[in-house]
C-alpha cells in the first residue's frame, strides 16, 4: 500500500509531505516528551500522569477560550495551571514517597484516573477541538505543497522552545545544576546544590510543556477523555529512544516517532504501531539508556 | 498472615472458594457473570505475582498474553468455528502455548533489564500486542475486535453464565494450586532468593537469567490461558483488552492485595472489578474510587490487603502490654 501513483512528481509529493507531517508531529512530541524526559532524569520518576497533564492543559485552554475568548492567552494559562498541579503532585505525594518504581508508577497511575474524572466532570465527554486564531489556520502554497501555517507554527514553537531550554541548560547556573542532578543526585547535593527545588522546577517545567503540548495538539487531535492514556505510550516512546534525562534525546525522538508515525501509517497501516514499538523494545534491549540517555 | 500456620492458610483460602463456589449461583446472573470475569482476572493477576511478588520483576505489559490468548481464541472460533466444540480443550492448550511462546520471545529481549528499564520494555513490547490489535484489520478487526460466535458446547451448554462460571472457576482453582506448588518448589524458593539478593544467587552458581526467563514464560502461559477464557467469558474481544491500562490494573490488583501472596493478586482482581463494574453501575464517581485506591493503597498500604490480619494481630498483640513487641512473631 505505497504511494498510489507511478507519477513521480507525486510520488516526490507524497514524500514531502509525508515528511512535513512527520516533523510537525515530532514538534508536538517534542513538547509533550521533553518535559518526561527531564522528570525522569532529575528524579527517576515514571510519570504515567503525564498524558494526563496533556489532556488537561487541552481543557484548560477551552475553558480560557470560551471565558476570554483569547487563544494567545490560553497557552501560558495552562501551562501555568498544569505546572501547578505538577508541583502540588510532586511536593505532597511523590517526594515523600522514595525511590521505588513501582509505587510511583502505580501512583502517577493512580492520579491520571482521578484527573480523568476530574476532566469528565467539568468538561463532559464530548470530543471538543481547539480553534486556533485565522491567521493560523490558512496555508501557504510552497512548491506546489499546500502546507497548513498551524503545523508551520508547531515546527517553529518546537524549535524556539527547544532552543531556548538547550540554552537554559548548557549556558546558566541553574542549567548546569539540573545536569549535575542527572548525572548523580548524590553527588550533586554534596556539592551544595539543593536537588529537591531542582527537582520542583524540573516537574512543573515539564507539566507546563506537556500542557502546552495539549493545547497546541489540541487543534488536530482534539480534547478528549481517553487521548490522555492514547498519547502517553507515544510520549514514552519518544523518551525511550532519544534516552531518558537528555534534551537532545528528546529532540530526535520526537523527529524519529514523529517520522515514523507519518510514515507508518502511510505505508503499511496494518503494523504501524508495531513498527513504531518493536524498534523501542529492541533499542531498549540492547541500549537500555536509549541513544542519548546518560547513565 | 505470617502468624497462621501453613495449614490453616490452607484452610482458610479452601473455605474462600468453597463459599465462592457456593454463594456465586445464589447472586443473580449479574454478579454470577461478574465474578467469573474477576476469576479470569485472578488468574491474569497470579501469573503477574510470579514476576512481581515472587521474582521482583514488575512488569507492565502483561495484558499482552491476555491479548495473544483472546485474540487466539476469537480468530480460531470466527475464521474457522474451531474451539466452538470438544476443540475448546484444544484452544485452552493452544492458548497458553501461545501466551507462553510470546513470553518466550519477549522475555529474550525484556529479561537482561532490571527495575524502571524493566517497566519500560515491557510496556513497549505491550504496546507492539495493542498496536497489531489495533491496526491489523484484516486479522483482527482493528477498532471494533472480533465477536465470538458463541460460548463452546461439550456435554453441556456453556452458553449457560452458571455453567460457564464452573468451568472459569475450576481453571482458577487449578491455576491457584499449581502455582502454589511452584513458588513451593525449589525453583520457586531460588526465583525469591532472585528477588531478595539477585548477585548473591549468581555466585552460588544459579543462572539467574534462567530462572528469571522460565519465570516469565510460566506468567506467560497463564496469561494467555486467561486471554481464552476473557474471550469466551465477553463473546468478544478488542484492543481496549490490551490497552496499557490493562497491564497497570493488573499490577494494581496484585499490589492492592499483596505481592508475593498469590490469593492477594486475586483478592485484588474480585476488588478492582467489582470496584469498576459494579460501582459503576451505581455510582458516577466510580473511577474517584478507583483512583483514590490506587493513591491510597501505595501510600497506607503497600503491603497489600493480605496485610491487613497480620497488622492487626500485632496491634492487638501490641495494645495490652506494651513493650513486649519481641513477642509478636515475625
Amino acid at each position: 500500500m505505497g504511494p498510489r501513483s507511478g507519477n513521480g512528481a507525486v510520488d516526490g509529493r507524497f514524500w514531502l509531505l509525508q515528511t512535513f507531517n512527520g516533523l510537525s508531529y515530532g514538534a508536538l512530541l517534542f513538547l509533550l516528551g521533553s518535559g518526561l524526559s527531564l522528570i525522569f532524569g532529575v528524579m527517576r520518576i515514571v510519570n504515567l500522569a503525564h498524558g494526563a497533564y496533556f489532556l488537561l492543559g487541552g481543557y484548560v485552554a477551552l475553558s480560557v477560550i470560551w471565558s476570554t475568548g483569547s487563544w494567545a492567552l490560553a497557552l501560558p494559562a495552562a501551562a501555568l495551571a498544569i505546572a501547578v498541579v505538577g508541583i502540588l503532585m510532586e511536593r505532597i505525594f511523590l517526594r515523600p514517597l522514595g525511590f521505588d518504581p513501582l509505587r510511583q508508577v502505580l501512583l502517577t497511575v493512580g492520579f491520571a484516573f482521578l484527573f480523568q474524572q476530574g476532566a469528565l466532570d467539568i468538561w463532559g465527554g464530548d470530543n471538543m477541538d481547539i480553534t486556533p486564531p485565522a491567521a493560523l489556520t490558512r496555508s501557504v502554497v510552497v512548491a506546489g505543497l499546500h502546507l497548513p501555517i498551524y503545523r508551520i507554527f508547531m515546527i517553529v514553537l518546537a524549535v524556539v522552545i527547544g532552543v531556548a531550554l538547550w540554552l537554559a541548560m548548557e549556558k546558566t547556573r541553574m542549567g548546569a545544576a539540573v545536569r549535575a542532578t542527572v548525572d548523580d543526585a548524590q553527588m550533586a547535593r554534596g556539592v551544595g546544590i539543593d536537588t529537591s527545588r531542582i527537582s520542583m522546577l524540573i516537574f512543573a517545567l515539564g507539566s507546563a510543556l506537556a500542557a502546552l503540548g495539549g493545547v497546541i495538539g489540541g487543534a488536530f487531535l482534539g480534547v478528549y477523555p481517553g487521548l490522555d492514556f492514547q498519547i502517553l505510550p507515544i510520549a514514552f516512546a519518544v523518551v525511550i529512544i532519544g534516552g531518558m534525562g537528555s534534551l537532545t534525546g528528546a529532540a530526535i525522538g520526537a523527529l524519529v516517532v514523529g517520522l515514523a508515525d507519518n510514515f507508518g501509517k502511510a505505508l503499511f497501516p496494518e503494523i504501524s504501531y508495531f513498527t513504531l514499538y518493536a524498534p523501542m523494545a529492541l533499542l531498549l534491549a540492547v541500549k537500555p539508556t536509549g541513544l542519548f540517555g546518560r547513565e | 498472615m505470617a502468624f497462621l500456620s501453613t495449614r490453616r492458610k490452607l484452610l482458610t483460602v479452601l473455605a474462600i472458594l468453597v463459599i465462592v463456589v457456593v454463594v456465586t449461583p445464589h447472586t443473580g446472573p449479574f454478579l454470577t457473570l461478574l465474578i467469573t470475569r474477576a476469576l479470569v482476572f485472578a488468574i491474569l493477576a497470579m501469573s503477574l505475582d510470579i514476576l512481581l511478588g515472587f521474582t521482583g520483576l514488575a512488569s507492565l505489559g502483561q495484558a499482552a498474553y491476555l491479548g495473544v490468548g483472546a485474540y487466539l481464541t476469537a480468530i480460531l472460533a470466527t475464521r474457522y468455528q474451531f474451539g466452538l466444540g470438544w476443540s475448546f480443550w484444544a484452544v485452552i492448550v493452544l492458548g497458553a502455548l501461545i501466551g507462553a511462546a510470546s513470553a518466550a520471545l519477549f522475555g529474550l529481549i525484556a529479561i537482561r533489564a532490571t527495575g524502571v528499564y524493566f517497566l519500560m520494555i515491557t510496556l513497549a513490547l505491550g504496546q507492539c500486542v495493542w498496536g497489531l490489535a489495533y491496526r491489523w484489520n484484516s486479522l483482527t478487526g482493528g477498532d471494533n475486535g472480533l465477536n465470538l460466535p458463541g460460548r463452546p458446547t461439550f456435554g453441556v451448554a456453556m452458553a449457560s453464565d452458571l455453567n460457564w462460571f464452573y468451568l472459569v472457576f475450576g481453571f482458577f482453582a487449578a491455576s491457584l494450586g499449581i502455582l502454589y506448588l511452584l513458588v513451593l518448589s525449589p525453583f520457586g524458593r531460588s526465583l525469591e532468593g532472585i528477588r531478595e539478593q539477585e548477585v548473591r544467587m549468581r555466585i552460588l552458581g544459579y543462572n539467574t537469567w534462567l530462572h528469571k526467563y522460565i519465570a516469565f514464560v510460566i506468567a506467560g502461559a497463564f496469561g494467555g490461558l486467561a486471554g481464552v477464557l476473557w474471550a469466551t467469558t465477553n463473546g468478544h474481544v478488542s484492543p481496549e483488552d490490551v490497552v496499557l491500562t490493562t497491564s497497570v490494573d493488573a499490577l494494581l490488583m496484585v499490589v492492592l492485595g499483596g505481592s508475593g501472596t498469590l490469593v492477594g493478586g486475586a483478592i485484588g482482581a474480585a476488588a478492582v472489578l467489582l470496584l469498576r463494574e459494579y460501582l459503576s453501575t451505581l455510582v458516577p464517581w466510580w473511577q474517584y474510587a478507583l483512583g483514590g485506591v490506587y493513591v491510597l493503597t501505595i501510600l497506607y498500604l503497600p503491603g497489600g490487603l493480605m496485610s491487613i490480619p497480620a497488622r492487626m494481630h500485632q496491634w492487638r498483640a501490641r495494645e495490652p502490654r506494651t513493650g513486649t513487641l519481641a513477642a509478636v512473631p515475625p
